[in-house]
């Protein structure tokens, strides 16, 4: 096949649209770090989950050790029933305590795991039985100010 | 009174009726395009010297506004964010708005006025001096010879250039944020890896630049196509087409981002 300069120029121009799409996908997308339906499911039920989403992270003690797959409504216990997808690398007992944060003041809502004591661990399906809900800003404002209401004429008494 | 109005109500009709006819006449277009495409696939060569004249030729106006886009994304994002005192998400914001928009809708911009413009140009002044003509004479198919190899060099390059653009953007974005500002280089590019999902927003965005190059591609060569076989015809041609593809790029983008972005 006879060779041009026009093929030269095209296979460079390919290529660096190439390099592009591969420096999006690895440097910018991080597609390194997916770890495609590797993990197993538990389940975890909150009275109340905030603002999570699903792909939120799951972490434990700070480090992201699995995602948020989906949130769904208990209907008869009206309770959210959040399923989380937990990396296999990483075994939980099951006592372990979940519970929703959020990272820093304003930042996106996780759920948090506290490994506990017990000799068994989570296996795929299981359900958490000690969980902590999210914080509610109106919930804890009305609260602290039915506090302040209920001991206020006490403090005036004395 | 009666007369004006009539007239007004006959143009406005006529306008429509050319319109909807014009569709019509593009979308038959594209299908005979696709159809006899076969021989931009037989001789490589062809489509190769198309990729070479809209793409690698576009190289230039993509880089360089590609990392202006992403200095100029840079600073004011900077400024923005550090009134809240989350300045190092400023590579969120620039990978982001990047991959999801700027890189193929500027991009696609680009792309009509650069190479649209002159698709349509070669078209229109093939069609007005015969030589379409001409080739068909010789039993040469000019859909399969002359305009399937610069349809499937659109297609292919515009991805590519919206890559470039949306890489060389957020490299800008890094210049300004990291190097010059002072942004933490590790927050920079941890925050914007936790953001930015490989399907929701790479993928996505991959996907738009293929429907814009497609669009704009096949505008100019409909507006080539069409054009009166005069000089101010092939002229008003090219004007068209930098004026429908603008609209029409950015029209889709919206289809599109509603369609890709609404759940989330």
């Amino acid at each position: 096949m006879k060779r041009t300069t026009i093929d030269l120029w095209v296979g460079l121009f390919v290529m660096g649209g190439l390099v592009a799409l591969l420096v999006l996908a690895l440097k910018v997308g991080n597609a390194t770090t997916v770890s495609a339906s590797q993990g197993y499911h538990v389940t975890a039920e909150f009275d109340n989950i905030g603002g999570l989403k699903p792909r939120a992270p799951v972490k434990s003690a700070g480090v992201v050790v699995g995602r948020v797959e989906s949130i769904g409504f208990d209907n008869k216990k009206f309770l959210a029933r959040v399923t989380l997808r937990i990396d296999k690398a990483y075994q939980f007992p099951t006592d372990t305590t979940a519970s929703i944060l959020t990272s820093g003041l304003l930042g996106e809502q996780y759920v948090g795991l506290d490994g506990g004591g017990d000799d068994v661990m989570l296996k795929d399906g299981d359900r958490m039985k000690l969980t902590q809900s999210a914080m509610v800003l109106e919930r804890m404002i009305s609260r602290f100010l039915y506090g302040k209401a209920a001991e206020g004429p006490q403090a005036a008494e004395k | 009174m009666i007369a004006v109005l009539d007239g007004g109500l006959r143009h406005i009709g006529a306008r429509v009726v050319d319109g909807v006819w014009k569709l019509g006449c593009a979308t038959r277009f594209t299908a005979t395009l696709i159809a006899r495409s076969g021989a931009s696939f037989r001789r490589p060569q062809l489509t190769l010297n198309e990729i070479y004249f809209t793409g690698v030729l576009s190289l230039i106006i993509i880089i360089v506004s590609g990392l202006f886009v992403g200095l100029v994304l840079g600073l004011q994002g900077y400024e923005t964010l550090k009134r809240y005192g989350s300045a190092e998400a400023l590579g969120t914001l620039v990978a982001l708005s990047l991959t999801r928009e700027l890189g193929p809708v500027v991009s696609a911009l680009l792309f009509a006025s650069r190479a649209g413009s002159a698709i349509t140009a070669k078209i229109g002044i093939m069609k007005s001096t015969e030589q379409l003509s001409a080739m068909e004479m010789m039993a040469v198919d000019p859909y399969g010879r002359v305009m399937a190899p610069i349809f499937w060099g659109g297609v292919i390059s515009m991805p590519l250039l919206a890559a470039i653009f949306s890489a060389l953007g957020i490299f800008g974005g890094y210049l300004i944020g990291v190097v010059i500002i002072g942004v933490d280089s590790g927050a920079f590019w941890s925050q914007m890896q936790a953001a930015v999902d490989l399907r929701e927003d790479v993928l996505n965005g991959v996907i738009k630049s293929v429907v814009f190059g497609v669009a704009v591609t096949l505008i100019a060569l409909f507006e080539g196509f069409d054009a009166p076989p005069t000089a101010a015809g092939v002229s008003y041609a090219v004007t068209r087409t930098v004026v429908t593809s603008a609209l029409v790029v950015l029209a889709l983008d919206f289809v599109l981002t509603s369609f890709m972005f609404a759940g989330v």
